[in-house]
C-alpha cells in the first residue's frame, strides 16, 4: 500500500479501441513498408540507441574542441559589443533619426525566424503524422531554443538603459505606472518570452525518455546523476508512455498555435505602424513563411555536417535532406509570391509613398543591391532544388542553402532599413551604416548559437532515440514478417523501374 | 545474532523472497511478445501491473486495457486559467488601477488585449500539460523499487518487462509467477522494497 503510482488506478479494458486500432495499425504497416525506410540499412533499435549515444559516450573528438574554442571566442565578441553598448549607450550602433530601427531588429527577426522553424518542424510535422521527422526534430528543437536565445539578446539591450528593461514586465514600474498593454512592442515581450519558455518545455519533454536512456547507460558518475535528476525518474512504463505521448501531442498543438501567434505579434510590430513598406496585412504570412524558410536553411546547415561527423547517415538519411530541401523549395516559391504581392498591393493601394518605397527606393534606391541580392538568393538560386540530384547530394544542398540563409537576413534588412530610411518627409531621409559594434554583436550571436549547439550535441542525445525506435518496422507489434515486407518493396521497385 | 540482509531483487528460482514484496517482474524479447503478453495479463483481470518498454509500443495502452490519458484536462484548465488571468491582469491594470490615455483609445480596448490573452493562454496551458503529465506519471522520483533490479536498466535500451505488483487485488506470488512463465517471460524476479 501507499504507492501513488499510476498503476494504482483501476481501468476497465477498452475492447472496441483495440480492434479498431489493430486494424488501422495493420493497414499502416502495409502502407509504410513500400516507402523508403525512416532508418536505412535495416538498423535495429539497439543499434539506433548505441549510435546516437556514441556521440556522448565516445571520447570528445578533436574537432569539437576546436569548434567550441572558435565559437566561444566569437561569442565573446557579442559579449564585448553588448557590454560596450550598455556602458556607453545605443549611440554606438549605427541607428540614427532616419533609420531608428536597423541591424538590431534585422538580427532579432532573423534569429527568431530560425527559431520558428524548429518548432514548426517538430510540432507541425508531428501533428500531421510525418513520421520521418523523428530523425530531425530534436536537432530542430535545440536550434529553436538557441536561436531564440540569440534573438532575445537584441530586444533586451536595444532599450538602451537595460537596467530599466523591467519596465516591460507586467508589474507597476518605479513610478507606479503599469505598462501599456495595447502596444505591439509589449505584445512582443510576451510573445518572445512565451516562445522561449514553450520551446524549452517542448524540447525538454521530448528529451525525458532519452535522458533516462542515458542515465541507464553512462558510466560517468556525475553525468549519470545529472541525467537521473533531469529525467525526473522516468521508468519507461506503458502507463507513463501513454500520458507522455498525450502530453507531447498537447504541446505540439500548443506550439503550433504559438508559432502563428508569435509570427503575428512580431509582424504586428511593423504592420501596425504607418511606415510605407511596413503597413501591410501581408506581414503575418510573410513572416511565417520567411521564418520557416530561414529555419529549414539553418537546419540543413547543421544536419549535413553533423551526419558526416557522427556517422549518422542511416538516421538522418538522404530522404531527410531531400524532404528538407523540398520544404525550402516550397517556401522559396511562397516567398517569391509574397515579394510580388507586396509590389502588387503597393501599386493597387494607391498610396504615392508606398509606391515610391517599392517602385523607386527598393529597386533603384541606395539599398537596391540588398534587394537584388535578396531576390537572387531567395527566389532564384533555391530553384536548383527542383533537381533531385541536388536535393539528394547533401554537400550540394549545403552549398545551395547558404544563399537563402544570407538572403533571408537581407530580406529582413530590406524590410526594415530600406523601408524606414526614406518615409514621408524627404527632409528626414537618411542612410544607415553599421558600426563595428553592430557587426561584432551580430557575428558574436553566431558564436553564442554554435557554442550552445556544440555543448548540446556533446551532452544530450541530438536525435530522439525513443522516437526513432518507435518508427522502426520492428517496433510495430503488428508488423508483417520480413519476407512479406521485402516482397512489397520489390514490387514497388519493379513498378517504378 | 547477525541479521540476514535479503537482497531487494532476487531471482524467483533462488527462492529468496524480499521482506516486503513490490512485485514480480519478467523479461520479454520484443514488442510483439510483450503486446501478446499484455493482452493475456489484462484478460486475467489484473489491475496493478505495468509494461516497461524502451519506446512507446503503439496500441499497448489498449492491449493493457488503459483508459485515455487525462493530460488534456490539465491543458484545458491551464489554457482557461491563462486566458482569464491575462484578461484580468490587463483590465484591472489598464482600466482601474492606472488608466493611460494612449492615442485616445478606450481604456477597455479588448482587441488590443487579445494577443497577450492568447499568449498567456498558450504559456499556462503548456506549463499545466507538463505538470499534469509529471503528476499523472508519479514523477519526479529519485528512487523506485524497480531500480533495485539490475536487469531493469535495460528497459530503456533493448528489453521489455512486465511487472505485476503485489498490491493488486488478485495478486498471489504463485499465480503471478505461473502466469508470467506461461506467457514466455524470462528472468523472473522478486522485486522488493525497503520498509
Amino acid at each position: 500500500m501507499g504507492y501513488l503510482t499510476p498503476s494504482t488506478k483501476l481501468t476497465p479494458p477498452r475492447w472496441d479501441l483495440l480492434s479498431k486500432h489493430e486494424e488501422a495499425e495493420r493497414a499502416r504497416a502495409a502502407q509504410e513498408n513500400i516507402r523508403e525506410p525512416y532508418v536505412t540499412n535495416n538498423r535495429s533499435a539497439v543499434w539506433v540507441g548505441d549510435r546516437i549515444a556514441s556521440a556522448i559516450e565516445n571520447p570528445t573528438p578533436l574537432w569539437w574542441y576546436i569548434a567550441t574554442a572558435i565559437s566561444a571566442a566569437v561569442a565573446s565578441l557579442a559579449g564585448l559589443g553588448i557590454l560596450y553598448l550598455i556602458l556607453t549607450g545605443v549611440g554606438v550602433w549605427g541607428e540614427n533619426n532616419s533609420a531608428n530601427w536597423a541591424w538590431d531588429i534585422t538580427n532579432f527577426v532573423f534569429w527568431i525566424g530560425i527559431g520558428h522553424a524548429g518548432t514548426m518542424i517538430a510540432a507541425v510535422l508531428y501533428l500531421t503524422r510525418q513520421r520521418w521527422a523523428t530523425g530531425i526534430n530534436r536537432a530542430a528543437e535545440a536550434m529553436t531554443v538557441f536561436a531564440v536565445m540569440c534573438a532575445g539578446v537584441y530586444p533586451a539591450v536595444h532599450v538602451g538603459r537595460v537596467w530599466f528593461a523591467w519596465y516591460l514586465a507586467p508589474i507597476p514600474n518605479a513610478n507606479g505606472i503599469w505598462p501599456n498593454f495595447r502596444s505591439p512592442l509589449l505584445w512582443d515581450v510576451f510573445a518572445v518570452s512565451t516562445y522561449l519558455s514553450v520551446s524549452i518545455m517542448f524540447w525538454y519533454v521530448g528529451l525525458i525518455p532519452d535522458l533516462a536512456a542515458m542515465r541507464d547507460r553512462v558510466k560517468n558518475k556525475i553525468l549519470k546523476y545529472l541525467y537521473a535528476v533531469l529525467c525526473l525518474g522516468w521508468r519507461a512504463s506503458a502507463r507513463q508512455w501513454v500520458n507522455y505521448e498525450f502530453c507531447y501531442l498537447m504541446l505540439a498543438g500548443i506550439a503550433t498555435l504559438l508559432v502563428i501567434s508569435t509570427c503575428t505579434v512580431v509582424s504586428s510590430d511593423f504592420s501596425t505602424s504607418v511606415v510605407p513598406g511596413w503597413h501591410g496585412t501581408i506581414f503575418l504570412p510573410y513572416f511565417g513563411v520567411g521564418a520557416i524558410y530561414g529555419g529549414f536553411c539553418m537546419l540543413i546547415t547543421l544536419l549535413v555536417p553533423l551526419r558526416e561527423l557522427y556517422k549518422f547517415q542511416d538516421l538522418i538519411t538522404l530522404r531527410h535532406i531531400d524532404l528538407c530541401c523540398r520544404f525550402v523549395l516550397l517556401m522559396a516559391l511562397l516567398i517569391t509570391y509574397i515579394y510580388l504581392m507586396e509590389f502588387f498591393v503597393a501599386y493597387t493601394g494607391g498610396s504615392p509613398n508606398e509606391r515610391f518605397t517599392f517602385y523607386r527606393d527598393r529597386i533603384f534606391g541606395p539599398y537596391s543591391y540588398t534587394w537584388v541580392c535578396m531576390l537572387i538568393f531567395n527566389s532564384v538560386i533555391p530553384m536548383l532544388f527542383w533537381s533531385k540530384r541536388v536535393r539528394r547530394n547533401p554537400w550540394m544542398a549545403f552549398g545551395v542553402i547558404i544563399f537563402p540563409s544570407i538572403g533571408m537576413w537581407l530580406e529582413r534588412f530590406v524590410i526594415i532599413v530600406s523601408s524606414v530610411h526614406r518615409d514621408y518627409l524627404p527632409s528626414s531621409w537618411g542612410m544607415f551604416y553599421p558600426t563595428y559594434v553592430d557587426i561584432l554583436t551580430f557575428v558574436g550571436t553566431f558564436g553564442i548559437f554554435f557554442l550552445c549547439y556544440l555543448l548540446f550535441i556533446r551532452f544530450f542525445p541530438m536525435i530522439a532515440i525513443a522516437e526513432i525506435r518507435g518508427v522502426l518496422p520492428e517496433a510495430n507489434p503488428h508488423d508483417p514478417p520480413a519476407v512479406e515486407r521485402n516482397g512489397a518493396l520489390a514490387k514497388e521497385e519493379a513498378h517504378h523501374a | 545474532m547477525p541479521e540476514v540482509i535479503t537482497p531487494l531483487a532476487s531471482s524467483v528460482d533462488s527462492g529468496v523472497v524480499p521482506k516486503k514484496l513490490y512485485g514480480i517482474g519478467a523479461e520479454f524479447a520484443g514488442p510483439k511478445e510483450i503486446f501478446a503478453a499484455a493482452e493475456k495479463v489484462r484478460d486475467k483481470g489484473f489491475k496493478n501491473w505495468d509494461c516497461y518498454t524502451p519506446y512507446y509500443v503503439h496500441g499497448i495502452d489498449a492491449a493493457m486495457g488503459q483508459r485515455k490519458s487525462l493530460v488534456n484536462l490539465f491543458t484545458f484548465a491551464g489554457g482557461l486559467g491563462g486566458l482569464t488571468g491575462a484578461f484580468l491582469l490587463m483590465v484591472i491594470s489598464s482600466v482601474y488601477v492606472y488608466p493611460i490615455d494612449t492615442q485616445g483609445k478606450p481604456y477597455f480596448s479588448l482587441p488590443g488585449f487579445v494577443p497577450i490573452m492568447d499568449l498567456l493562454m498558450i504559456l499556462i496551458s503548456a506549463i499545466m500539460s507538463i505538470v499534469g503529465m509529471v503528476a499523472l506519471n508519479g514523477m519526479p522520483r529519485l528512487h523506485h523499487p524497480l531500480w533495485e533490479w539490475d536487469a531493469f536498466t535495460r528497459a530503456t535500451h533493448d528489453k521489455f518487462f512486465i511487472v505485476i505488483e503485489s498490491f493488486d487485488p488478485r495478486f498471489s506470488e504463485k499465480a503471478a509467477i505461473d502466469l508470467l512463465r506461461e506467457l514466455g517471460g524470462a528472468n523472473l524476479t522478486y522485486i522488493g522494497e525497503t520498509e
